[in-house]
């Protein structure tokens, strides 16, 4: 598995050399997100009993893991592609599982590096609990992982860099914008609540929140479960593009 | 002596384009073997099918015995291929890439051949800075070293010396040569037919996909032996009628294909008798250029089964 240890040390060092850019810039961001919104609606608003900015910390720093472990595989893979770079890792005897482990274990990395420091910078805006820590871990990997392999299929299947970006805007944006990071989504209307249950991020959003508070919208189980059909369901879509050279080899 | 490299009946179709078209040959060890053909000829396509980045349609390739794709781990770690276009990651320098590219390939701990490879490439001084700062020749040796970090027993170079000064194209000749000798099968294409003709022991000429010869240099150049004449002509003779249908060129200079160096004085009289006065005049033996366009424009092919 060396090939697949080199690919992985190789892509975590690809985003450590511009951290300020890949790590410390959504870390800011999100924490513009909190003062904002915080101040706009801490005062008028509480979520399952929650104060509105405890609540919104954790969705804030899964949204960070999630939108980071999407952009750091889709944009490896097409500035590999167009620089004609990624030469370099089709010619060596790579397999097609650690191309795949690699680059998605790479975003996982990237995505909690990334959760961590939002996490840092914003727990002291609210006090926050820790009702089952393990859920918080589990559901960020899961969720990373779920993101890094969609990110891999967004790499691979866009050709120039508008592509990726609509990949990014019209589909990753709205799904984990629209999750329930800002809200619950009891308060949402019954047909909105029930759309919601169709985004697959609003299981993750809702799992990682259970984590620190143990209550959410779902129960946490359900979460899992359908968070880990989904992993299923992106990697072996991934692996199969792999396999067969889409867009890689052709 | 095994076989490096064996090609059969490769067929590549692109949507409305068929790039390979049934191509079969096979490669020696320690072979220098030599791949020309005018651009979209299909050079890259086929080595590329070998080195398994592109799918053939129809057809096997092999490197030592294994399969692309069946065997694709085993393919992949005989064979170092320099790409035609100057690549790089510009996020890593000379070393880290080439330690990246030891890597990929299983290899720990390879610091003394990288070292050696570097020397080798006169890069040693260049080892820590970023490929981003590296001039085209450079990154170009970068390339050649990145393919060589596995000890590869099989070497495709895509034309290595496209864009290169002259210097730099005398250094990389060199060293080519030296893995050759040191039992490296080298496979080349190139569009500078003098180095084809200065390094290849054998070469393929592909056209529109379909390989139009293959043999080596030695009868490529006997097949098409000879001298040419090239003449300036002044005055207001132009060439005579016989000479102007064996003859190319135009305004005045002409260069004229003989069978064997009598013809010269018939030329020079029939010049004379037309009234034509000769201003230079170069007699030239055929080299490989000459071999080039006339396999080209002949077009057919001069290939029958695969031959080695």
């Amino acid at each position: 598995m060396t090939g697949f240890r080199t690919l992985l040390i190789k892509e975590v060092l690809r985003f450590w050399k511009v951290s300020f850019q890949t790590i410390a810039a959504p870390v800011l961001t999100a924490l513009l997100y909190l003062l904002i919104f915080s101040h706009v609606l801490d005062a008028q608003v509480q979520v399952n009993g929650v104060r509105y900015t405890a609540f919104l910390i954790p969705g804030l720093v899964m949204m960070s893991v999630l939108q980071n472990a999407f952009a750091n595989s889709s944009s490896s893979l097409i500035q590999s592609k167009v620089t004609g770079n990624i030469v370099f890792v089709l010619l060596p005897p790579i397999s097609h599982a650690e191309f795949f482990l690699a680059y998605m274990f790479a975003a996982v990395l990237r995505g909690l590096m990334v959760g961590v420091g939002v996490l840092t910078v914003t727990v002291w805006f609210a006090p926050l609990t820790l009702a089952a820590p393990l859920w918080i871990l589990v559901f960020a990997v899961v969720g990373g992982a779920l993101m890094g392999s969609l990110g891999i299929v967004a790499g691979i299947w866009a050709d120039k860099f508008d592509q990726l970006a609509s990949f990014q805007n019209f589909l990753i944006m709205p799904l984990t914008m629209l999750s329930g990071v800002f809200y619950s989504i009891h308060s949402l209307p019954w047909f909105w609540q029930q759309v919601s249950h169709f985004n697959p991020v609003f299981y993750l959003i809702d799992g990682f929140r259970y984590g620190f508070f143990g209550v959410s919208d779902a129960a946490p189980e359900k979460c899992l479960a359908v968070a880990l059909a989904c992993l299923c369901a992106v990697a072996w879509g991934t692996y199969t593009m792999l396999r067969r050279g889409y867009k890689l080899r052709y | 002596m095994g076989i490096a490299v064996s090609i059969e009946q490769v067929v590549k179709d692109f949507p409305g384009l068929r790039a390979l078209d049934g191509v079969s040959l096979e490669i020696a060890e320690g072979e220098f073997f030599g791949l020309l053909g005018p651009n979209g000829a299909g050079k890259t396509t086929l080595i590329s099918c070998l080195a398994g980045l592109v799918r053939p349609t129809a057809g096997r390739l092999s490197i030592l015995g294994h399969d692309v794709i069946g065997d694709y781990r085993q393919a992949r770690r005989q064979l170092g291929v320099v790409p035609q276009e100057l690549v790089f990651d510009p996020f890593f320098s000379v070393r880290e890439t080439l330690r990246f590219q030891s890597g990929y390939y299983g290899i720990r701990n390879n610091d003394d051949w990288i070292d050696e490879i570097l020397d080798a490439l006169d890069l040693t001084a260049k080892a820590e800075t970023n490929m981003r700062r590296l001039s085209g020749g450079m990154k170009r040796r970068v390339l050649v070293a990145q393919a060589l970090v596995h000890r590869p027993p099989v070497i495709v170079l895509d034309e290595p010396t496209a864009g290169v000064d002259v210097e730099l194209r005398q250094s990389l000749w060199q060293f080519i040569r030296r893995l050759n000798q040191d039992g490296h099968t080298v496979i080349l294409t190139t569009h500078y037919l003098e180095e084809a003709e200065a390094l290849c022991g054998r070469i393929a000429m592909l056209k529109q996909g379909r390989l139009v010869a293959l043999d080596s240099t030695h009868n490529l150049l006997a097949r098409y032996s000879g001298h040419t004449l090239t003449l300036r002509l002044g005055g207001k003779a132009g060439l005579p009628a016989p000479f102007a249908g064996k003859a190319t060129g135009a305004e005045g200079r002409w260069t004229i294909r003989l069978g064997n160096l009598a013809e010269v004085e018939a030329v020079l009289a029939g010049v004379r008798a037309a009234g034509g006065v000769i201003e230079d005049m170069q007699l030239a033996q055929t080299d490989l250029e000459d071999v080039f366009v006339s396999v080209m424009q002949d077009g057919k092919s001069d290939v029958a089964g695969v031959m080695r």
